[in-house]
């Protein structure tokens, strides 16, 4: 039991694929301009985990080992296609604001990276674990970039205005802001996890 | 069960075998989906013509006309209201942005007057252009637009001899803008003289002389094409000079 | 046996007196453009003046001591001057949290966080202006209404605004080309006294604070590019804030490359750069983000500009003979 609960949670904090491992920096980048984007974004990757992970596993044994990349990819792919049209046919304002990047979620490195690096290699409910915490840690990332770019570019947050938009700083709406908030999270989030240590 | 070996029909089998199931199941996925997607697209379109047009019971995008003003394709969603033509909403493109295509929603009555607009696509400069979403319904001062008739308001920015007020340090935009605006306001007359209303035109009437010489560039400006808009302008722009200096010279 | 002399970037180890000399030199050499903005815009200049030098001074005792456990007094005199290139930098009606915001971004954001004093690679007090310029940028463009732009006597404008907004069409009438010079126009507040930056450059090259290197070479640069592009030299080198770039920003010791050779190439390179944007780009100044872009190729620029050791290629053509 406490094997899974390792698992689960090592894609949370000490491996978290944003400010640890330092993957998928383009969907990070590009969808956490206000809080409910990055969350939004967090829930369709972490719903595409849950379900690449355990089928990879599920197959494992009969993709060859010189074909599993494009295997792998085929069948990640068809899980983000799936999801895109659910979301295009039942979700339009989400289809709206997340735009190309949910397609991009097939070239996302963390999807590809947890099936190389377990689904490929462990059963299927631990992948599922992996994949699921490995999800959230990735969501958990994406909220909080994208509640402090929206905090401190348009004062609001999850669309609630806290101060008035003019005091805003518009560059953490922008690309540079958030790299800038990405650098500094990821040294506050160093510090903390290296003083526990 | 032990790993397949990475022999060639092993790998031809699995490839095929995984590929084939994919390919199954976003198939069934899309027949699924096929309708509603479609339905959604036509939703959004509704949406949009909703938020800007005067009230409606036809269906606009099937009656919708395209029309052509300055080169430059606009479609008008004529609102019929129990058979009785109550205005259109207008979507309106202009290459003129300070950072190329803006798409505007324009919804005008059957006087003529604007009735809301809704910025569908635009390039602009944060913070700067990209206030165009809001700036022109707000009713401080002349920036906003609605309720306006471009026949009567000219739907040009101040510094060029018009009645709006542009937004601060984004004058570009703020022309781009209009000019999208004027240019829908020309397709909604085509549209609305097919059903027989007359409406008139764009910068028709006008009171001084300032408003008057500029008011015939944009006339003209109107039949020649946004193309050559810029040019028009330009010389609009040493003209209204010309009347400044001279001004000033005076009170010296 | 081969003797191998490794050369670090600047700064150099000094002994504390000749750090603050060649600080205080540099404050000396912006005196006559301080005045200038003085007299050009009155006391919202001294405000913003003030409250930069302040907050960027707080900013950086705050962050040595707190975050960083370093003594401060060494570091006085650099944010003295961040502080006031900040203020030149700035429109004399900005709100003053702006500019407090400014100041902790570029000390802040643009210094500390890389290391402190020598170890950031890009201008700090044009960190904090470009920070600015983008998270407001209404702001960072509305100048006072009652300066004239040095162009056809049209208050609230700059040159260059005008330039960018209007269309070159609407610049035909009389320039003042003396006023401009003299400071009898509109922009940020170091930007306006062309001349009395050169007072400030004949200082600094009198004490030996700087080399001719830089400024000639991103002036020359930016003339030339303005030229070619058929616009008018003067005009692009008197407005804006290319003068006071050249002379006090990309002439920073951190952030520019240690060789003369390679000084000349970062210094045309700018001057084009900042043509480029002025003409091309979407905002109306481009000095900024050319000394930006620049200071980011300044450590390749170090390395492929490397002055030959002493005997080195007579060493390599032996060792070559010899290998063979």
């Amino acid at each position: 039991m406490k094997k899974y609960w390792k698992i689960f949670y090592n894609g949370i904090l000490p491996s978290n694929p944003v400010f640890v491992l330092l993957l998928g920096m383009c969907a990070t980048l590009g969808t956490t301009s206000s809080a409910m984007n990055g969350l939004m974004m967090g829930l369709a990757t972490t719903a595409v985990l849950m379900c690449s992970n355990p089928a990879i596993s599920l197959l494992k044994n009969l993709i060859p080992d010189k074909v599993r990349i494009p295997a792998y990819i085929v069948i990640i792919a068809s899980f983000v296609t799936i999801l895109q049209l659910a979301v295009s046919a039942w979700m339009p304002g989400l289809n709206a604001t997340l735009g190309i990047f949910i397609p991009l979620i097939v070239v996302n490195c963390i999807i590809l990276g947890r099936a190389e690096a377990f689904a490929g290699k462990n059963g299927v409910f631990a992948s599922f674990l992996d994949g699921l915490g490995c999800g959230l840690g990735f969501l958990f990332a994406l909220t909080l970039l994208g509640a402090v770019r929206e905090f401190f570019g348009t004062g609001r947050l999850f669309g609630l205005a806290i101060y008035p938009e003019d005091y805003g700083m518009l560059l953490f709406v922008l690309a540079p802001g958030a790299f800038i908030a990405l650098g500094y999270l990821i040294a506050l989030i160093s510090a903390i996890t290296r003083k526990k240590s | 069960m032990k790993k397949l070996a990475s022999t060639l029909p092993n790998m031809i089998l699995s490839l095929g075998l995984i590929t084939i199931s994919a390919g199954a199941a976003l198939g069934g996925m899309y027949m699924l989906t096929k309708d509603k997607i479609a339905a959604q697209e036509t939703e959004q379109r509704l949406t949009a013509i909703r938020q800007v047009a005067p009230p409606f019971t036809n269906d606009p995008v099937a009656d919708s006309e395209k029309v052509e003003v300055g080169g430059l394709p606009f479609v008008v969603y004529p609102a019929f209201e129990n058979g009785r033509f109550n205005g259109a909403a207008v979507e309106g493109v202009t290459m003129s942005g300070f950072s190329g295509e803006i798409v505007v929603m324009c919804g005008f009555d059957a006087e003529g007057d604007v009735v809301d607009y809704r910025v569908l696509r635009h390039a602009e400069t944060p913070g700067l252009g990209s206030k165009m979403e809001e700036w022109f319904r707000d009713p401080a001062g002349a920036r906003s637009v609605i309720g306006k008739n471009p026949a009567v308001t000219n739907f040009t920015v101040r510094k060029d001899g018009g009645d709006i007020d542009g937004i601060t340090a984004a004058t570009y935009s703020s022309r781009a803008f209009l000019e999208a605006l004027r240019n829908a306001y020309e397709a909604y007359r085509e549209i609305a003289s097919a059903n027989g209303l007359k409406l008139s035109g764009a910068g028709a009437s006008g009171s001084d002389a300032t408003s008057g010489a500029s008011k015939q560039q944009v006339g003209s400006s109107d039949k020649s094409g946004s193309g050559d808009g810029r040019h028009e302008r330009g010389r609009k722009n040493r003209q209204e000079r010309g009347l400044h200096k001279e001004r000033k010279g005076a009170e010296q | 046996m081969s003797m191998q002399l490794i050369v670090t970037g600047a700064p150099h180890i000094h002994s504390r007196s000749d750090v603050s000399k060649l600080m205080w030199n540099v404050v000396i050499a912006m005196l006559p453009a301080l005045g200038v903005a003085l007299w050009t815009f009155g006391m919202p200049a001294l405000k913003v003046i003030g409250i930069s030098l302040a907050a960027c001074l707080l900013t950086e005792w705050l962050i040595a001591r707190f975050l960083l456990h370093k003594p401060f007094t060494l570091f006085n005199g650099s944010a003295v001057i961040t502080g006031l290139l900040l203020a030149f930098n700035l429109p004399s009606i900005l709100p003053w949290w702006m500019v407090v915001i400014g100041a902790v971004v570029a000390i802040g954001i643009g210094k500390m966080s890389f290391g402190g004093l020598g170890c950031n690679i890009w201008n700090p007090a044009l960190v904090g202006r470009v920070f600015l310029l983008l998270s407001f940028p209404a702001a960072m463009t509305t100048w006072p209404v009652d300066v004239p732009s040095g162009v056809d006597a049209v208050t609230g404008a700059t040159y260059l605004s005008q330039l960018k907004h209007e269309g070159a069409a609407a610049l035909q009438s009389g320039t003042d080309y003396l006023g401009m010079a003299v400071g009898h126009m509109n922009g940020s507040l170091g930007e306006v006294g062309s001349i009395a930056i050169l007072v400030g450059l004949v200082w600094l090259l009198a004490t030996r604070t700087i080399t001719w290197h830089i400024p000639v070479s991103v002036l020359g640069g930016a003339a030339l590019m303005s030229w070619a592009l058929g616009g008018s030299p003067l005009i692009d080198l008197l407005s804006g804030g290319l003068m006071l770039g050249a002379v006090f920003m990309a002439t920073d010791y951190v952030t520019s490359p240690m060789t003369h050779s390679g000084q000349l190439i970062f210094g045309v390179m700018i001057g084009v750069i900042t043509i480029i944007i002025r003409r091309f780009g979407a905002y109306p100044e481009g000095v900024s983000f050319a000394i930006l872009l620049m200071n980011s190729f300044v450590p390749l620029i170090n390395r492929y500009t490397r002055p030959q050791i002493f005997g080195a290629r007579e060493a390599a053509r032996a060792a070559k003979g010899g290998a063979r």
